[in-house]
């Protein structure tokens, strides 16, 4: 059997950059392996700009991201496959792929970093009733045609919600020349970045509705209208409320969902919140060894946060085949307090941790003149105010390792609306 | 001039056809659409009932019975999936105790194999995702579950392989009896038949009705709608589980799939004569399936749903399969009205039209038929020794396409590549699966496009998600 130090999983923004930086922490032998035909995964088809304002502290286009990654690769001489499916992997970190040149290979790994990502909710995962015509397609796999294959996907677009994807495909769609009808979204709130909603709807006069779903789907073989509604605060269409538009196209941009369908055949195991594993402090898995970063392990609305979570994720599964990370010391669970979704990392071992470590999270509605409140167990220990937060933008959080007690103990970070006057821990 | 024309490429036709390809007859298969099994065939619960409700002197009752031992025997000829999991009829009450003798008694008047009723207890070891509070059940061990657009695929398949055609997008707009043939009209063609066997589902009235004199018979479309759950559902249930029938059917029911997935449903919703093109799914029958399997299993993991659908059970007035010559057309043969258990009676079906033909035109047998079906090869089911030298031979068996269900660049291509191979995305995923898993296609869509494409030599902006209609492309984009 095939033995390597670190194979990664993926050859994406998060692949790319674990690969990178485990290369950089002292282990040589590093196997990446790609399911498509290029490396830089879905970025290559963002052709639109907006990358990298935190990462190079410039704007870059998708694929202009994705170069750097792919040219510090080469030149580092990392060895990559593309075109190749990993169908298993074991939690004793034997990897399992194929392609058409190499046959079967089955490749004993020390460590392993899964960066898969994710992939988009489905028309039928949200159940719109109607007829099933062509012209019902993701967001990003219009995406595709257009930016990649070089194929328009229609005239007359409506959008289901208003996810980034959903945003920039709004956007692109007009460019084109197509006529986008509006965006609905099921929820009181966009899912999108702010700035999105500005450059890509309100720019081109394209109509925002919130809390309206598509509540069915016409035409027989290709699209030819759909059903608007309002929907009440359990998400009900309320009756009355319906319009029709007629188009020929609908996009959907309602959620993206992890794959992990390579983690379970590893025995990781899996948060129900987030659909992506459960990490620590070093993004390790629950198999140890097993480690995972970017958009497998929780959606992200930044690439540049993908970068960095990735980053960490090689640093430490080179330390892992290094030995030397730790196991001693007090371990701390993260827990998601009121107004928040979920925490990223689930558990810090604070032995691990030289200066700080950043708790990635997602809150769950529309804050504005909020504070984050850090505590252990029930003593704050950290509060952030902050101006804005939106179920759409990330979170996140520098816990430096001073605040940590020095026991074990659980961390939440809860949304306090009202802002808390001088109780500040120090 | 055609010996038989067979007007519908369901389940039904194609089996049809392919009997009577055993004999030297000129058959020709006529369907609208741009594919076989787009009609009933594609969308049921994909089950093959064992046969012990239905009446033991109807025809429903004595084919089911008959088509159930004969399936094992057809699938392994034509490489189809059909798996023997058994079905239970779940009761609740002491009435539900009551119908499950009444079924057990005519099941055992038609001679259904291994029919028992068992406990509650045993009902449980079997099926523990099951509501509290079940009496008992009765177990039929023949029942099973299969793939009926697949059965359709390899039914065409095979014919064609024994010298039957396949005329695809003929509609047929009108049929006159010339002296002692029909003429068949489209749109764009005009055949002639000696015979004309009526395969045409729900519209196989209109079509009787193109030439005969008087109706002898209506078929109303009943919908049914479902839901299919992702393989991570895979074991929920283990059998096909029904409720206690009423006189609207056999009831909602939960199943698993020969792939590995769930499938709950149907409802009964019956509908009018003018729609039989309502293949839409309804948010108030979707919400009412699920209500409806809850009478059965509250479990049931719907947050795992990843597709809804709807099809039309063709629904005789007279409430009997009508598998006969026709009243007042001569040299017209009427399979209508095939409703469920349609599927499982299919090879029974095919085999007494089969009989009537030879008896009407006495052809002789063909020395060279062959009924078997070049098996698929499913990479998911080889051993690492046989794909390792499988795709040494043929690298395209080493280039996953579609990701969810793992399926090979070389499986898709061969799906195109064979008699009645698939020529849209659609065509594609039921023969071979990409698209039909969690991510609906969202993937490997624009890949299958692109290979159908290529083997077909079609511009990408031609190829079709299903009907003729159907484009997925409109043009390039701005250069």
């Amino acid at each position: 059997m095939k033995q390597v130090d670190i194979v990664v999983i993926g050859a994406r923004p998060a692949g790319l950059a674990a690969a990178i930086e485990a290369r950089k922490n002292g282990v040589k032998d590093i196997l990446v392996i790609e399911r498509d035909r290029e490396l830089g995964g879905i970025l290559m088809q963002c052709i639109h700009n907006g990358f990298g304002l935190h990462v190079f502290k410039e704007e870059l286009t998708g694929p202009e991201y994705a170069e750097r990654f792919i040219d510090e690769l080469s030149d580092m001489g990392i060895e990559y496959k593309l075109d190749t499916m990993v169908t298993d992997i074991t939690p004793e970190k034997v990897v399992k792929a194929m392609n058409t040149e190499d046959g079967l290979m089955n490749i004993q790994a020390k460590a392993v970093i899964l960066t898969m990502g994710c992939r988009e909710r489905t028309r039928g995962a949200i159940a719109i009733p109607g007829t099933r015509p062509a012209g019902v397609m993701s967001a990003g796999t219009a995406q595709r045609y257009i930016n990649m294959e070089g194929y328009m996907v229609g005239k007359r677009v409506v959008i289901l919600g208003s996810g980034d994807i959903g945003l920039i495909m709004a956007r692109r769609m007009t460019l084109e020349g197509a006529k986008v009808l509006a965006v609905a979204e099921l929820m009181p709130f966009s899912g999108g970045l702010t700035r999105n909603i500005v450059q890509c709807l309100d720019d081109f006069d394209i109509p925002l509705l919130l809390s309206h779903t598509v509540q069915e789907i016409r035409g027989k073989d290709r699209l030819e209208g759909v059903t608007i509604s309002q929907v009440d605060e359990n998400y009900k269409p309320i009756p009355g409320t319906e319009q029709t538009y007629e188009c020929d196209t609908l996009l959907l941009s309602v959620g993206l969902i992890p794959e992990n369908e390579l983690s379970a055949s590893a025995g990781i195991e899996i948060d129900p919140t987030t659909s992506g594993p459960i990490v620590n402090e070093a993004m390790e898995t629950s198999v140890p060894g097993i480690f995972a970063s970017g958009n497998v392990v929780h959606v992200h609305d930044l690439v540049d946060f993908v970068t960095a979570e990735s980053r960490r994720a090689g640093e430490n599964a080179a330390k892992y085949v290094l030995g030397q990370l730790k196991e001693d010391g007090p371990v701390q669970s993260t827990e998601a307090g009121a107004g928040v979704n979920y925490i990223v990392p689930h558990v810090i071992r604070t032995s691990n941790i030289e200066k700080d470590v950043t708790l990635f999270m997602r809150v769950g509605n529309v804050f504005h003149n909020a504070e984050l409140v850090v505590k252990a167990d029930d003593k704050i220990i950290m509060t952030k105010k902050r101006r804005h937060m939106a179920p759409g933008e990330m979170e996140s959080l520098k816990l430096p390792v001073n605040k940590l007690p020095q026991t074990d103990a659980v961390i939440t970070v809860e949304v306090a609306e009202e802002v808390v006057q001088d109780e500040k821990a120090s | 001039m055609y010996d038989i024309a067979v007007i519908g490429a369901g389940v039904i036709g194609t089996a049809v056809a392919r009997e009577l390809s055993r004999y030297n007859l000129s058959i020709v298969m006529l369907e609208r659409d741009n594919d076989v099994a787009c009609g009933t065939t594609k969308a049921n619960s994909a089950i093959v009932h064992a046969g012990y409700d239905a009446s033991a002197d109807s025809m429903k009752g004595i084919m089911n019975a008959k088509g159930n031992a004969m399936f094992g025997d057809v699938c392994k000829e034509l490489d189809v999936p059909f798996e023997r999991i058994g079905s239970l009829v779940v009761a609740f009450t002491e009435e539900d105790m009551e119908t499950l003798e009444g079924l057990l008694e005519n099941g055992q008047a038609l001679d259904i194999p291994g029919l028992k009723i068992i406990d509650s207890k045993a009902v449980y070891e079997r099926e523990p995702n099951l509501n509290p509070g079940v009496r008992g059940a009765l177990y039929a061990p023949s029942a099973g579950i299969t793939e009926p657009w697949e059965m359709a695929i390899a039914y065409a398949e095979n014919a064609v392989n024994n010298g039957a055609e396949l005329k695809l997008n003929f509609e047929v707009k009108s049929i006159d009896k010339i002296e002692d043939a029909f003429e068949i009209k489209s749109d764009k063609e005009t055949i002639k038949s000696r015979l004309v066997i009526n395969c045409a589902g729900v519209y196989a009235d209109q079509v009787h009705n193109m030439v005969a004199t008087e109706p002898d018979f209506a078929i109303h479309p009943r919908r049914g709608q479902y839901f299919l759950l992702d393989k991570t559902t895979e074991g929920f249930v283990n059998h096909v589980i029904f409720p206690c029938p009423s006189k609207m059917g056999k009831g909602t029911l939960v199943v698993p799939t020969v792939d590995g997935n769930i499938l709950v449903g149907p409802d009964s919703q019956d509908l009018g004569l003018d729609e039989k093109e309502a293949i839409e799914t309804t948010g108030d029958r979707l919400a009412y399936v699920k209500e409806m399997v809850s009478q059965l299993t509250t479990k049931v993991p719907f947050r795992e749903q990843i597709t809804e659908f709807s099809g039309l059970r063709a629904e005789p007035d007279g409430g009997d399969f009508i598998i006969d010559w026709s009243k007042s057309v001569e040299g017209f043969y009427n399979v209508a009205g095939i409703k469920s258990p349609g599927l499982s009676s299919a090879p029974a079906i095919a085999e007494r039209v089969m009989e009537a033909v030879v008896e009407l035109l006495k052809p002789e047998a063909k020395a060279d038929f062959d009924p078997v079906r070049r098996p698929r090869i499913k990479i998911e089911h080889l051993s690492d020794d046989e794909l390792q030298t499988l795709i040494e031979k043929d690298p395209r068996y080493g280039r996953i396409i579609c990701r969810c269900e793992m399926i090979s660049e070389g499986e898709i291509v061969d799906a195109i590549n064979r008699p009645a191979g698939g020529t849209t995305l659609n065509g594609i995923k039921r023969r071979v699966r990409p698209g039909a898993g969690r991510c609906q296609g969202g993937f490997c869509g624009p890949r299958v496009l692109e290979i159908l494409a290529r083997e077909l030599e079609m511009n990408p902006i031609d190829v079709k998600h299903e009907g003729e209609d159907a484009y997925i492309l409109i043009g390039e984009t701005k250069a």
